[in-house]
């Protein structure tokens, strides 16, 4: 299937790694005369949802962004006066949390990565028949819920836990300890989005023809520049699908530092969820949240062409 | 590449060679030279242990028994990237996201050598794809990618390049084109080429030597009209090549072997029999037979069978005849369409003739089906049980 000219490179990859389903040009049946008009009306139904759900909420979002309270008591409520300064006034509450969101981001996706791609590639190569079962293996888990798996990870961190106390046998720790520090907020953003990084990895080096390889071998490379020169150059758009399905959320993500984390370790999701459920001052939180959208936005668009998306295949 | 001399290769030899996945011994104690600079083709029915041999030879498979050497050098536990030995692989297997000048580059950059660029365009001129140099195997036709392929094996100068099935992807024409290129390019660099393929045709049109292969074992190597004149075994005379076979008994060895089959008497030279028992099969390839009405016509000396046409195809060059013996067994005879008017037709009565020195014999207790495809089967091959019914004095023949 063409990917249309105009998706972006994102959909591309997205595409490539049948995470996504793009719509493509509907064709007119065989035979049977079909109205021109028909796409569209398919389209409908998705395009109302995406209006009602996401551009109204947006705007209002926004708008909401450039709203001054009317009284110190945020029950009087909001007026709109184009009020710019949310966002600088959001930007220099809380720059903190915000680079700190994107460090632990970071980390975790690279973490992702290098955990879950020898796993992809063990599954993808040598998984033979047992690849199916060993997908599922990986996805089970995810069956449970999101807060009980994180709540799971309070236990196993947990101060006089088993991890924590061999941990410390081997005086590996700083602290003495990894609950209510960055190192649990990271593991667990880190467990929550590993199958978002495995999955894309696994669809794109499943597609790599096992005989490359041999060809490799075949020509002089060694089994590592084999895999710098032929494997991971064509396995990127997974690299590049798994990091971003990985990071996008990761940014965003509040529970792992709320339920991991100490107040030091808090997100810019946290300080959203706080602004608007506790503190209700909505156009601060509407301004952060926009922020965030437009600091991924522009990351992601640097990644992508850093990453040379042209040149992948 | 033409102006450079010719490299100085050496013989590659396969010693006891054995590979055994469980019980079941893929290639079993294969021992074989294959001469310096020759163009050998390696011939068998798919999953006879051709294309392992091959992989042995390129260290993608590890032998379970034997030795390879190339020339007193011993390769056999070497790593693939350590052998001096190249692969054209059956489905190409370029790299997807280099463009061909890359691809054909990917060894010698490996290899740290110098002067990429000039030997890449070098190679690319001698399989004529200099323009397209920058393009990405996919926006490639099968024959420019197959063409590809041997180039980046080839600009290696290895001292063996190893082809698995290149053609078969092509099409009929596109094959018979690139086999001339293939020999074309063999003679020029002087490597030795080791070529598997199941396509008898192939194998005869390109290689000096052929060895097939059944089960793991070479049934008989030698040059292309060597085998094809005289095949060594049932498996050999069918699988390169139609033959007709019938059974029956020496009654007679002198300056020649006297057969008797069916009430018929046959003779063959004793260089061409190729068993001690006296329990033998007469053979003989359809293009030798000669198709006459009268017996009259026929010169005194050769071999003879009366019976009547049941099949008759044309099929251009030539026309292909079934013509069923007294005994029911149906032979097949090539008949060259030299004239046009009167051509014999289904129903002819036809008397079949050909010269003893075409006339080879193997051992009696071979199947007489061994290395026909079970499609042609159907094509007047003549089967066991045919033969038990109508060969009342001689016991059944093979299984």
């Amino acid at each position: 299937m063409q990917v249309p000219a105009s998706a972006s490179a994102v959909d591309t990859y997205l595409a490539d790694t049948q995470m996504v389903d793009t719509p493509g040009p509907v064709s007119p049946g065989t035979g049977l005369p079909t109205k021109r008009s028909t796409p569209y009306w398919l389209l409908l139904p998705g395009m109302a949802w995406l209006a009602i759900f996401f551009v109204i909420p947006l705007v209002s979002l926004f708008s909401t962004s450039l709203q001054s309270p009317v009284s110190d008591n945020p029950d009087d409520g909001f007026y709109f006066n184009w009020d710019f300064a949310n966002y600088s006034e959001a930007l220099s509450r809380y720059g903190e949390q915000f680079l700190r969101s994107f460090v632990y981001a970071g980390i975790a996706t690279f973490l992702a990565l290098a955990i879950a791609y020898p796993l992809a590639y063990f599954i993808a190569f040598k998984g033979g028949r047992w690849k199916a079962l060993l997908l599922v293996l990986i996805v089970a888990p995810f069956f449970a819920s999101f807060l009980i798996r994180t709540y799971a990870w309070k236990t196993i961190l947990a101060d006089q836990g088993f991890v924590v106390e061999i941990l410390n046998a081997l005086s590996l720790l700083p602290q003495d300890r990894i609950l209510n520090t960055p190192l649990a907020v990271i593991t667990g953003i880190t467990y929550n989005f590993l199958p978002f990084m495995i999955l894309p990895l696994y669809a794109a080096l499943d597609k790599i023809d096992p005989r490359l390889a041999e060809a490799g071998a075949d020509l002089y490379a060694t089994p590592f520049t084999t895999f710098r020169k032929v494997i991971w150059p064509l396995s990127l758009p997974g690299v590049v699908a798994g990091t971003l399905l990985t990071f996008i959320p990761a940014a965003g993500d509040y529970i792992n530092a709320k339920l991991l984390g100490s107040t030091n370790d808090r997100m810019i999701g946290s300080v959203i969820d706080s602004q608007f459920i506790i503190v209700r001052d909505y156009p601060i939180a509407s301004a952060l949240s926009f922020l965030l959208m437009a600091a991924i936005l522009a990351l992601v668009f640097i990644y992508v062409r850093r990453a040379g998306t042209e040149d992948l295949l | 590449m033409a102006t450079e001399a010719v490299k100085q290769v050496e013989d590659l030899h396969l010693v006891r060679l054995t590979k055994r996945y469980g019980d079941h011994a893929a290639v079993d104690d294969l021992s074989l030279t294959i001469p310096a600079g020759s163009f050998f083709a390696l011939i068998g029915p798919s999953g006879c242990g051709k294309t392992t041999t091959l992989r042995m030879v390129a260290g993608l498979e590890v032998p379970t028994v034997g030795m390879i050497r190339v020339g007193d050098r011993d390769i056999t536990a070497l790593r693939p990237y350590k052998r001096p030995v190249n692969t054209v692989f059956q489905s190409y297997a370029l790299f997807p996201h280099m463009d061909i000048f890359e691809n054909v580059a990917f060894g010698l950059r490996r290899r740290g050598e110098k002067n990429v660029d000039a030997k890449v365009n070098e190679m690319l001129e001698l399989v004529e794809l200099t323009p397209m140099a920058r393009r990405k195997p996919a926006q490639m036709s099968g024959g420019q990618q197959q063409r590809v392929a041997v180039a980046r094996a080839l600009i290696n100068r290895p001292d063996v390049l190893l082809l698995d099935e290149p053609l078969g992807a092509l099409d009929l024409k596109l094959r018979r084109q690139m086999q001339i290129e293939l020999k074309r390019i063999q003679t020029e660099v002087g490597i030795t080429f080791v070529h598997v393929t199941h396509d008898q045709e192939e194998a005869m049109t390109m290689a000096d030597t052929i060895a097939v292969m059944n089960s793991g074992k070479i049934e008989q190597m030698g040059a292309p009209q060597e085998i094809y004149d005289t095949p060594h075994t049932a498996f050999s005379a069918n699988f390169l090549g139609q033959s007709n076979m019938i059974p029956g008994e020496i009654v007679e060895r002198g300056d020649v072997i006297t057969v008797r089959a069916f009430g018929q008497v046959f003779t063959l030279a004793p260089e061409k029999l190729h068993t001690d028992s006296d329990r033998v099969i007469v053979g003989v390839r359809p293009e030798k037979l000669q198709l006459t009405r009268e017996a009259a016509e026929v010169p005194s000396g050769r071999n003879m069978v009366a019976g009547v046409i049941t099949d008759a195809s044309f099929v251009g060059v030539s026309t292909q005849f079934l013509v069923a013996a007294p005994w029911g067994q149906e032979l097949i005879a090539f008949e060259q369409n030299m004239s046009a008017d009167d051509r014999p037709v289904v129903g002819d009565e036809v008397i079949l003739s050909w010269e003893p020195s075409h006339t080879f014999g193997l051992d009696g207790g071979e199947n007489l089906n061994a290395g026909i495809d079970g499609d042609l089967l159907e094509v007047g091959h003549y089967t066991a049980t045919d033969a038990e019914a109508g060969l009342a004095p001689t016991p059944a023949v093979g299984g």
